[in-house]
């Protein structure tokens, strides 16, 4: 008997098939490659990376999978394990962006210009994408996990570096703790509904006669240790204590990737957990709602108080991401199509604005060996372009036109006053205005105070230099014509709610 | 299709910048020029704008979406209802070319600049592009989105070209205050995007024309006027949120001092009335006798504090705020006479302080100081500067036969006026006619003032002995500095001697706004819902 795999079945594995393959090739390519010529394993990488985007694009465009027509039903795969819906195709372009700039910028790094370190890039991505499309428990733990672990073993690459070793340990520990949390909330979804598919469980859940009133308890003690779990990968506070000590130790163009990819992931996974309801219907009168909402608040202004005293730009850029992250929080709490729409577009953003200033930091970083703030001084007239990027990027970070961000944001608290909640939106300009004091001191490093160096230019290669003008294109771009990009996203959006109609 | 007068004006500097960006660093003599070719076409399109808008003034009592034109329109996210429309009525006409001409001033000014010129050229052409863009807006979005593009190269301009006491200081304030204020209007616009109107659905749109015909609730009226108003007002130094105004004026460098007081402050005053007076006229008549008090001070106590100023860029930063006080007032008076007044003060004072600041600037670039205690007898130097700037003092004590006087004249009769407005149910019960005239007197006071601080700085500073050993980098003005002078002193003078260039077109451009503030006091004096008006916001505020 010859299995019968839908064709659609297939399509929709496809990059995560061919990411496979690119992993496979970049192994034998490192043992085939001449030690002198080393960065071709990144520039394989990228290419590769490029070539699954260009592929994911074309099944989408040419073959229509994954539509947004498709019924719920239709779109789950794979007996249920994966759901091939816009969401999915959305994350997964955004990590295969996130592969192949990363790859870029890590390629003159002489450190990371090993076969394993590409190869556990694109491991990390593949867990990722899986992530993003999971549809039950257990898939969405196995990629976690995949995911997760190759993380921890990039964030420790650089052995010969302490602060390196310290990461990779770090980000194991606190990331195995958070992990095994998160089961234990899965494990009492399970022994309440029996069921792991998350859609089989929302409609248990939102169906009052299926589920005891007594559950309800254990359901808000599931959705808690859960978000712990997710909580962990997004660095929302109270679950962001790894977070400075990753991004200071850790390779920076690895920071770069795990601050954008692996928050993406996180934020895929967390919508489409609460979207689909099997905590109860995801709206304003559920219990978990508050805790939401008062993480959203405390992430975003702890991150960005604690962000203006950090004199490392590596720490100081890890506290902002915690405030990012509490951004995209309030598009999650609308739970709307709206905002979980805005939420992906800040994502989106955040993708391009952050590699970009990693991408920077790392040059500065290689050249003057450090990553305190006042190694960016004098940084305009030691090459001007450079701290053009830098510029936008932080602008972007920050919300101020003609950038990506200020749409970002726009967005975000348009969903949310669109929910009624002003007040978030409030509370999140006014953290907005907090991070644009730091941001701009940065600025000021770099335009206003000077240094010795200034007349020695920072050596950029021409994979970097067109990574780095990719990226701010689209920063830019985004920044000015961004409706489309944001129909797409919410379009995808809306089907996180097919079960809640 | 009509040929894009206004998105020539408002994005050749944009261009501009991207070119000058993308020059090799050692041209710097090419930004300067593409910079000043950028802002003659943009002079030169605006000149012809406003003669086209005044040969074809609107009659009273059209709507405002039919009083605008040059008008593009184009989608940008239009399923979400943000289209980039712009336009232009009487009064934005006039703002138009107020830019471009203080935008040339400034570039002339700045022609020496020999650090980065590319990244200065670069900014300040993104700032002329910001305020530009902000007057043509007839989309909220539009509008907000200009108005921060204007902002930040402040920070930048400032922070890097300007007095190094303490620019790092008064770029950040100045930053953080803008940006607040207007974000925090901007949470208003969401609110009013998403307000049921009519008891019909919500709007979803921010085109200005229709939000200028809409009826928002009387309590959410109330509830986001202030926010709305003082949100975009802080940027026109409204009294307590003023103090980054002086600070920024003697941190920035020159150009962009005059930038900023010349036309940025005006963008506040024009935005707080465009959207904060036009889109809510019923909390407007709510609120306005308490906005009134709050100008008195910015009147009387900006003048007094400008009193006391040694440092001239001190002085003038607060004779800015003293004066921005009278456009806000000409405001509150809610009636056509005020608001005229308001338009016009804002072109007067905006050449007025860019004269101020320019000959401040050429003295500094001479003397290496602005000190009261150290300049004196600066006319046997510089004569030129010293026929400017007591021109400019006497537009701003408001002498008849200029500008100041045109201005200021009808923002008094206002208020006086204002004395016959019977709105019992106003903020905390403040009734107009009990305290408007009061108001009138003790504002007039305020201009006795300026004449004392301006002619005690005309008195020691151009006047005086002049010590020669003292001085050692005395050069004469140069030919351009010289044009730039002539070229505001004759704007002053000739709005000063003939009116008519300039009044009947902004009055027609407020004439719209105000038609709604007469609207909306009739209905509430007939429905005399104003009294319940707290009760109504509590319930609003509890309920909600």
């Amino acid at each position: 008997m010859t299995p019968d795999i839908p064709r659609s079945w297939v399509l929709a594995l496809a990059p995560e098939i061919s990411l496979v393959i690119l992993l496979l090739a970049v192994f034998l390519f490192d043992r085939l490659v001449k030690p002198t010529e080393r960065r071709r394993v990144g520039l394989l990488t990228a290419w590769g990376a490029f070539a699954i985007l260009l592929l994911t694009v074309g099944i989408w465009l040419v073959g229509g999978e994954p539509s947004t027509q498709t019924g719920l039903a239709d779109s789950l795969m794979w007996g249920g394990m994966i759901r091939s819906d816009g969401v999915s195709l959305v994350f997964k372009l955004m990590f295969l962006v996130a592969l192949a700039a990363s790859s870029l910028i890590s390629l003159d790094v002489e450190r990371l210009q090993r076969g394993e370190f590409f190869a556990l890039l694109i491991a990390a991505t593949l867990g990722f994408s899986l992530m993003a499309a999971s549809a039950d428990l257990i898939m969405l733990y196995v990629a976690l996990e995949t995911a997760s672990i190759s993380s921890y073993i990039l964030a420790g690459f650089a052995t010969e570096d302490r602060k390196s070793a310290e990461a990779g340990m770090k980000y194991f520990v606190y990331g195995a703790f958070a992990t095994s949390v998160m089961l234990y909330g899965m494990s009492l979804i399970y022994g309440i509904t029996t069921q792991t598919n998350l859609y089989l469980v929302g409609s248990m859940v939102m169906n009052a006669s299926s589920i005891p009133a007594e559950a309800n308890a254990v359901l808000l003690l599931a959705a808690v240790m859960i978000v712990a779990g997710f909580g962990f990968k997004i660095s929302a506070v109270p679950f962001h204590f790894w977070t400075p000590d990753i991004y200071e130790g850790a390779p920076t163009p690895f920071v770069g990737f795990v601050s954008t990819a692996s928050k993406a992931a996180g934020f895929a996974v967390f919508l489409r957990v609460f979207s689909a309801g099997i905590f109860g219907a995801p709206d304003s009168s559920s219990m978990w709602w508050a805790m939401l909402v008062a993480m959203a608040i405390i992430t975003m202004t702890l991150g960005n108080f604690v962000a203006i005293f950090q004199k490392n730009i590596k720490r100081m850029l890890a506290y902002s991401s915690i405030a990012q992250a509490g951004y995209a929080m309030i598009g999650l709490v609308t739970m709307s199509p709206d905002g979980s729409g805005a939420t992906m577009f800040y994502l989106l953003m955040y993708l391009f604005t952050n590699i970009a200033l990693f991408g920077v930091v790392m040059l500065v970083g290689k050249e003057t060996n450090s990553v305190e703030m006042d190694s960016f001084n004098g940084l305009s007239r030691r090459s001007p372009h450079l701290a053009l990027v830098m510029l936008f990027a932080l602008l972007s970070l920050s919300g101020i036109p003609p950038t990506a961000g200020f749409f970002g944001k726009f967005f975000i608290f348009k969903a949310a006053v669109d929910a009624g909640l002003w007040w978030l939106a409030l509370v999140g300009i006014l953290n907005a205005f907090v991070a644009l004091y730091y941001y701009l001191n940065v600025v000021k490093c770099m335009y206003l105070y000077r240094s010795d160096e200034e007349d020695k230019p920072i050596p950029v290669s021409r994979a970097v230099k067109v990574g780095l003008a990719v990226l701010i294109f689209f920063v830019l771009y985004l920044g000015v014509f961004a409706g489309p990009a944001f129909e797409w996203t919410r379009e995808a959006a809306g089907a996180f709610f097919a079960l809640a109609g | 299709m009509e040929f894009p007068f206004l998105s020539i004006i408002a994005l050749s500097p944009i261009v501009a910048a991207i070119i000058i960006l993308m020059m090799p660093k050692e041209r710097g003599e090419n930004a300067r020029m593409l910079a000043l070719a950028a802002m003659i076409l943009g002079l030169v399109l605006s000149i012809f704008v406003y003669i086209a808008y005044n040969q074809n003034l609107p009659a009273a009592g059209t709507a405002w979406a039919d009083t605008l034109m040059f008008v593009e329109e184009h989608g940008w996210i239009p399923s979400i209802g943000i289209n980039y429309i712009l336009g232009v009525d009487g009064l934005s006409a006039t703002l138009v070319l107020l830019t471009a001409l203080v935008g040339l001033g400034g570039v002339l000014i700045s022609w020496s600049i020999d650090d980065r010129p590319r990244e200065f050229f670069a900014f300040f052409m993104l700032l002329v592009a910001g305020v530009h863009g902000v007057f043509m807006a007839v989309d909220g979005f539009v509008l907000f989105f200009f108005y921060e593009l204007a902002v930040l190269p402040m920070y930048i301009l400032i922070v890097i070209w300007g007095w190094k006491v303490s620019r790092e200081y008064a770029a950040m304030k100045l930053t953080l205050y803008l940006l607040i204020g207007s974000f925090i209007s901007f949470i208003a616009f969401l609110v009013l995007y998403f307000t049921p109107v009519d008891g019909g659905a919500a709007l979803q749109t921010f085109d200005l024309r229709i939000w200028a015909e809409a009826n928002f609730p009387f309590n959410v009226q109330v509830l986001w006027f202030l926010p709305l108003f003082m949100g975009f007002a802080i940027l026109a130094g409204v009294f307590p949120f003023h103090n980054w105004s002086p600070d920024g004026h003697v941190a920035a460098p020159t150009a962009v001092s005059m930038i900023h007081a010349g036309v940025l402050m005006k963008l506040g005053a024009y935005a707080s009335m465009r959207v904060g007076i036009q889109i809510l006229p019923e909390g407007t008549v709510y609120w306005m006798p308490f906005v009134i008090l709050l100008t008195t001070i910015n009147v009387v106590y900006g003048s007094l504090v400008a009193m006391r100023q040694r440092d001239m860029k001190y002085l003038i930063g607060y004779s800015s705020v003293s004066h921005m006080g009278l456009v806000s007032m000409g405001f509150a008076t809610l009636s056509l006479t005020g608001f005229t007044g308001a338009g016009i003060q804002m072109v007067s004072h905006g050449i007025m302080t860019a004269l101020f600041f320019s000959v401040v600037g050429m003295i500094y670039d001479r003397a290496h100081s602005r000190s009261m205690d150290e300049l004196s007898g600066m006319v046997k130097v510089l004569p030129w500067t010293a026929v400017a700037f007591i021109l400019g003092g006497l537009v701003s004590m408001g002498m008849p036969g200029l500008s100041g006087f045109i201005a200021e004249f009808p923002i008094f009769l206002g208020v006086w006026q204002g004395g016959s407005l019977n709105l019992s149910g106003a903020a905390f019960g403040l009734n107009p006619a009990n305290f408007y005239p009061i108001i009138a007197m003790v504002s007039v006071l305020a201009i006795v003032i300026t004449a004392a601080y301006i002619l005690r700085a005309v008195g020691t500073v151009f006047f005086g002995e002049y010590f020669a050993e003292k001085w050692h980098d005395m050069r004469p003005l140069l030919a351009i500095d010289k044009f730039t002078l002539v070229m505001f002193s004759v704007c002053l003078i000739v709005i000063g001697v003939v009116p008519s260039v300039i009044a009947p077109i902004v009055q027609a451009g407020m004439a719209p706004v105000v038609e709604r503030i007469h609207d909306a006091q009739q209905a509430v004096t007939v429905l005399d819902t104003i009294q319940t008006a707290a009760a109504n916001l509590f319930v609003w505020l509890g309920g909600a």
